[in-house]
């Protein structure tokens, strides 16, 4: 693992990581609610692209989205902020979820990409099943995990 | 890969037989060290798409084969439709059409040394690469629309390159049957402003030498000798063929079960072809192959643009445009009986033989140029497509080098900044927006590509021509 990030409920606990995959990138949130998971696993994805203490959370985007299951939720979700990021060509970095049943309403903080100051490496092109996964743990935490291809 | 699960045909043929609900045989070709080296991931994957419903003769894996989604990266599968076969989204991949054309010059390498600082400068600016660029050509709803459905053709009628072009594209530039009522207003609105864009990540723009010709006839034909430079494009279908692999990959896991498939895999994602909503799929995705097949063709008019302020006498012909992330419907002889089969090539290259009628009339004599990408410090290579590939696997070959190497491990490994001044060192000028970027496309991240290509020859799947290294690079 090459990036973690601190979660803001437990500093001790990273509440995002990056996993391998051979050809692109696995992202996984962790923390102690699903929603919370959904959240570290969204400040993942914006680690795929670029550093995210480089992007400044200054304008809100909400988004929504329903699925049958937690799990196709989750890709759901990621899917949603690569649409956002790709139209309005914007970076996030903070993000609010708000979960009830299968449906998910969210805020994602950020700003327009520079190129020069985030450097972004790569643009992810969607969230995939792969090694897709939506659980609570032995020990109360929450994971959410997929790999993106960029 | 465990070789012991493996049995080997020939040196560079080795079968998977089938076993639980495989339906037919997996077949891989490589040599020993590359099935070595590849990821038991690949392994379960091959057997995996076996099961799918209405597959023929085998599930097939090309020598740069690597853990994928569903299908593994440089996987063929053909389906018939009259026996319950299926599409599948997670068969094309989200970058649809995603491929590779190259360009004579008719320059060579010493005409280049005097300008070449000041054309990467001029390719990087003037080709929009990278997360957040924009192209030029902004389109309506109306134009987007003519564009899905006339793909390179709606480009040159548009102004963009030259009508020769269109010869020398896979479907002459254009897909027939695609329906751009299929694709969504999401897809369509992430495509409006990245009209001639490169993309990133393994997509590029080089300048390449020829410095080495396996095929003298052959290369002939197609036109080029050593100490020649070719240009090479890299990319796809950009946002719009990415949103149309996600929305159908929802939609066909969902609806599969209704289909009474059972899917190994939900990335496997896949539908009846005569079902609504595999029609509707293939309408889509047959629209994204021609904003595939537009976008290489506006990069191409960009590319020709810039050669035409430094290098004015450079000629900038197509030699070729070839797409590795597709399902099109071809006419396969099975068991003596010629069969219309729905082929996926994910991560591989259509590599027809002399005589087929979809190659071109002035390349009839020796096949379609198949072109495989390698990586920005090692080399590329021309192909060309033989008769027996039609028997072995549909007509296809591998695509690329193939990654070896996660791009965490890359980064681990290497700095881009390094990486960047290495390859300068010896000529080859690399010009991007993110040297985290570089480290991950670094060509130690990926296998040998001759190793790769050299499986591809002694297989019979296509056969070397040229050997290409690149000058310049332009990465997103």
């Amino acid at each position: 693992m090459s990036y973690a990030g601190t979660n803001v409920q437990s500093p001790m606990q990273p509440n995002w990581e990056h996993f391998p995959h051979q050809a692109d990138m696995g992202v996984r949130g962790i923390g102690l609610t699903k929603e919370a998971a959904f959240e570290g696993a969204a400040l993942a994805l914006t680690a795929v692209i670029t550093n995210p203490a480089k992007v400044i959370p200054t304008q809100p985007v909400t988004v929504a989205c329903e699925a049958s299951d937690d799990e196709l939720l989750f890709v759901d979700w990621l899917n949603v902020l690569v649409y956002e990021m790709a139209t309005r060509k914007m970076l996030f970095s903070r993000f609010e979820v708000h979960i009830n049943d299968h449906s998910l309403h969210a805020t994602a903080w950020g700003e327009p990409v520079e190129v020069i100051r985030h450097r972004p490496a790569v643009e992810v092109k969607g969230a995939t099943y792969t090694d897709l996964l939506v659980k609570q743990g032995q020990k109360g935490y929450w994971i959410a995990q997929c790999v993106v291809d960029v | 890969m465990d070789l012991s699960l493996l049995k080997q045909q020939s040196r560079f043929e080795w079968h998977i037989p089938p076993f639980g609900k495989m339906l037919v045989p997996g077949v891989i070709y490589a040599n020993e060290m590359l099935i070595r080296d590849m990821d038991m991931k690949v392994y379960e994957q091959v057997t995996n798409v076996a099961t799918l419903p209405g597959i023929v003769r085998a599930s097939y894996a090309m020598p740069d084969a690597h853990w994928g989604y569903g299908f593994p990266i440089g996987g063929v599968a053909a389906f018939d439709p009259d026996v319950g076969g299926v599409v599948s989204a997670g068969g094309v991949g989200f970058d649809i059409s995603c491929g590779v054309r190259a360009l004579r010059t008719g320059l060579t390498v010493e005409e280049l040394q005097p300008v070449k600082e000041q054309l990467a400068e001029a390719l990087f600016h003037r080709i929009p690469a990278g997360v957040g660029s924009t192209g030029k050509v902004h389109l309506d709803r109306h134009e987007m629309d003519a564009m899905l459905a006339g793909g390179a053709r709606w480009a040159v009628g548009k102004g963009f390159g030259l009508h020769e072009d269109l010869e020398f594209i896979e479907e002459r530039g254009c897909m027939g049957g695609a329906k751009p009522e299929c694709v969504s207003d999401y897809a369509k609105k992430r495509q409006q402003d990245e009209m001639g864009t490169l993309g990133s990540g393994n997509h590029y723009l080089e300048v390449q030498q020829v410095v080495q010709v396996f095929d003298r006839e052959v290369a002939s034909i197609f036109g080029f000798r050593e100490g020649d430079l070719v240009v090479s494009i890299h990319c796809g279908s950009r946002g719009l063929g990415h949103q149309i692999g996600t929305e159908f990959l929802k939609r066909m896991a969902i609806s599969a079960a209704g289909y009474h498939i059972d899917l190994p895999d939900r990335e496997l994602a896949c539908a009846p072809i005569n079902s609504e909503v595999g029609q509707e799929y293939l309408g889509a995705m047959r629209a994204a192959v021609n904003c595939a097949l537009a976008n290489r063709q506006i990069v191409t008019h960009l590319v020709r643009q810039a050669f035409a302020d430094l290098l004015p006498q450079a000629t900038l012909s197509l030699l070729y445009d070839v797409s590795h992330n597709t399902c099109k419907v071809e006419e396969h002889v099975i068991d003596g009986t010629p069969v219309r089969l729905f082929v996926h090539r994910k991560g591989a290259t259509r590599a027809f033989g002399p005589g087929h009628p979809d190659v071109p009339p002035s390349l009839q004599a020796v096949g379609q140029p198949v072109l495989i990408g390698g990586t920005m410090g090692t080399a590329s290579y021309v192909l060309v497509g033989t008769k027996e590939s039609m028997s072995l696997a549909f007509g296809s070959a591998c695509h690329g080098a193939g990654r070896s190497m996660s791009r965490h491990q890359a980064t681990r490994q290497w700095h881009g900044r390094e990486v960047v001044r290495e390859l300068a060192a010896r000529g080859i000028l690399i010009r991007s927006p993110s040297f985290r970027g570089v480290a991950e496309e670094a060509p130690g991240a990926y296998k040998d590509v001759s190793e790769v290509v050299d499986a591809a020859d002694r297989a019979k799947l296509a056969r070397k021509v040229a050997r290409l290294e690149p000058l310049i690079c332009v990465k997103g």
